[in-house]
């Protein structure tokens, strides 16, 4: 099985979000970059099918030499290569057109790949790449098991779970049960060292017009002080959440 | 030229997102100076559309979508836009909204901005503001292509009745086997509880309630509110809760109008999931937790004394 998993580079978590030029870019100032956490879900199962059903699984992301760093971890982390696709990713289509051009040119069966990425929520990419590829998808996918060409999948719903039958040539969008949290993986000195050898491939962009631009961003206003009620004073805190609030 | 909203029902009912995006579809109508269009898929009585705005309702009945199924909703979405001559369309950013919109939107060549929080900020460029950095931010996008697709947040706009005359119309829509990639085996709900998504008041707590054998009173504390459960990461990682209750950046996203947080620190990653809450109240023994910064009520105090006393005037305040 050839499995690709795409890897979105987005700010730490932890990460102070603030904009410049006018508040047009991302202040990427001190901030640092790592595999978006959807996507290490799906390339943590990606390194299961590899070690357990053999695969080969190929990283890629869509984005400038800057991502370089993060794809090396996810080849430490245990991918076989990498592909870079060498353009500024600022549009979710434009990524999925991208992504599209890989997949056909590399015959892959399976696409692994975040249910959004933490930076720009956008979540199109994933049903966007299936769409053009003409390959089964499925979203939010909390667990998957393959079997020759068959496959099971789980997706959360609202309230619950929805088991899917499906075949290969798929793409899932997956997230935390897809593996648990603690099944992450953290690269070792030994991976770290090997990863500097394999292949990371820089390819050339295709042609796609964007659908969407950003203009600028803003954060939300500032908030007030919390407004503290004493702990023998319940009465208060439901007269602010029904008269002030209006939530109850 | 017109506005078409995908008015999602579940066993012949419209959920509260449908009456949602009517309402928003409404008034993005006007702006444009065009109709709204609402779209159902095997819904029972449409008539509750008409309330909100809705100037036509396009049914479309077929056995094989009684479940829903992304790819052949996306079909019918994108058969129904074209026949209606739709340059705007609206799904709601449900689990399943998310999973169909990106399919139409390729289907259709439509751009596609999904979590948009509020009506356009202009319509010539269409700009949409949508969040951003798990909600830190938000960033005011351009849809750039002829048609546009807007995946509109949940309660971030709000439901307005505006009762029109409105007229139904059916649709034969055609779905092919080709459609019908991904199946459906079997679905798995949680019966009798208030769910994450739609819950309008969400209780959620940490590790502060000190074992599982404690979720009773946050149950009990639900109950009254209408409420459903949740629960930080560390609890549902201890086994404590199930992950599906677990809030955060990598469990579920809360946009709930009301938010209580009891015996949650309030790691940043926790903020992250539930920042798109209206009003967030906290309830921890220790001052400097962090989430009383994000708070808008707090309470200084440990729940085992806290919650009960809540229970007690909240179930005499819902008598009163």
């Amino acid at each position: 099985m050839k499995i690709l998993v795409c890897i979105s580079h987005v700010p730490d978590t932890t990460s102070k979000i603030n904009f410049t030029e006018n508040d047009t870019k991302f202040d990427t100032n001190g901030v640092q970059f790592v595999i978006n956490p959807y996507d290490e879900f799906s390339l943590t199962r990606a390194m299961w099918f590899k070690e357990k059903q053999g695969a080969t699984v190929t990283v890629v992301n869509v984005g400038s030499s800057a991502t370089e760093p993060t794809l090396r971890k996810a080849l430490a982390i245990g991918a076989d290569d990498a592909i870079r696709v060498n353009m500024e990713p600022t549009d979710g289509f434009l990524v999925a057109k991208q992504l599209a051009e890989v997949v056909k040119n590399g015959g892959y069966d399976l696409v692994l790949a975040g249910r959004e990425s933490i930076d720009y929520n956008g979540g199109m990419v994933p049903g966007m790449l299936a769409t053009l590829t003409d390959f089964n998808f499925v979203n939010g996918c909390v667990g998957m098991e393959v079997d020759g060409t068959n496959v099971s999948a789980t997706r959360e719903i609202d309230g619950g779970n929805e088991v899917l039958s499906t075949s290969l040539p798929l793409v899932v969008a997956g997230q935390k049960g897809i593996v648990e949290e603690k099944d992450l993986r953290i690269p070792n000195m030994r991976g770290i060292m090997m990863a500097r050898k394999k292949p990371l491939q820089v390819i050339e962009a295709t042609d796609a017009n964007a659908t969407t631009t950003i203009q600028s961003f803003e954060k939300p206003a500032p908030k007030g002080a919390v407004k503290l009620v004493a702990a023998d004073n319940v009465d208060e805190l439901i007269n602010l959440l029904h008269n002030e609030a209006k939530v109850i | 030229m017109s506005v078409l909203v995908f008015a999602d029902s579940s066993e012949g009912k419209f959920k509260k997102t449908a009456l949602e995006v009517v309402s928003y579809g409404k008034k993005i109508a006007e702006q444009l100076g065009s109709s709204v269009v609402a779209l159902t898929i095997n819904a029972g009585d449409v008539s509750e559309l008409y309330k909100y705005g809705a100037e036509k309702v396009v049914t479309v009945s077929n056995d094989s979508l009684n479940t829903f199924n992304a790819k052949a909703y996306a079909s019918v979405i994108k058969q129904v836009a074209i026949a209606q001559n739709a340059t705007v369309l609206i799904i709601d950013s449900s689990i399943n909204g998310l999973y169909l919109a990106p399919i139409v939107a390729v289907g259709l060549e439509a751009g596609y901005a999904s979590n948009v929080v509020a009506l356009p900020g202009n319509t010539s460029p269409f700009t949409v503001k949508r969040k951003a950095f798990s909600s830190k931010a938000f960033s005011n996008t351009v849809i750039t292509s002829d048609k546009k697709i807007i995946g509109l947040a949940k309660n971030s706009y709000g439901v307005y009745e505006n009762s029109v005359a409105g007229t139904t119309e059916s649709f034969e829509a055609t779905v092919s086997d080709a459609d019908f990639g991904v199946k459906s085996e079997k679905v798995e709900r949680v019966t009798g509880k208030v769910t994450i998504a739609d819950a309008d008041i969400v209780v959620s707590a940490g590790r502060g309630l000190k074992g599982p054998e404690n979720w009773g009173m946050i149950e009990e504390l639900a109950g009254v509110l209408g409420a459903a459960t949740a629960c930080s990461k560390p609890v549902s990682d201890l086994g404590w809760r199930p992950h599906g209750e677990h809030v955060g950046q990598t469990g579920k996203p809360v946009a709930s109008n009301l938010y209580i947080a009891i015996g949650i620190s309030g790691a940043i990653q926790h903020l992250a999931g539930i920042n798109a809450s209206k009003v967030k109240v906290v309830i921890n023994t220790d001052p400097e937790a962090p989430f009383f910064k994000a708070a808008d009520y707090g309470i200084v105090g440990d729940a085992f004394e806290v919650v009960p006393q809540l229970i007690e005037k909240l179930k005499a305040f819902k008598a009163s």
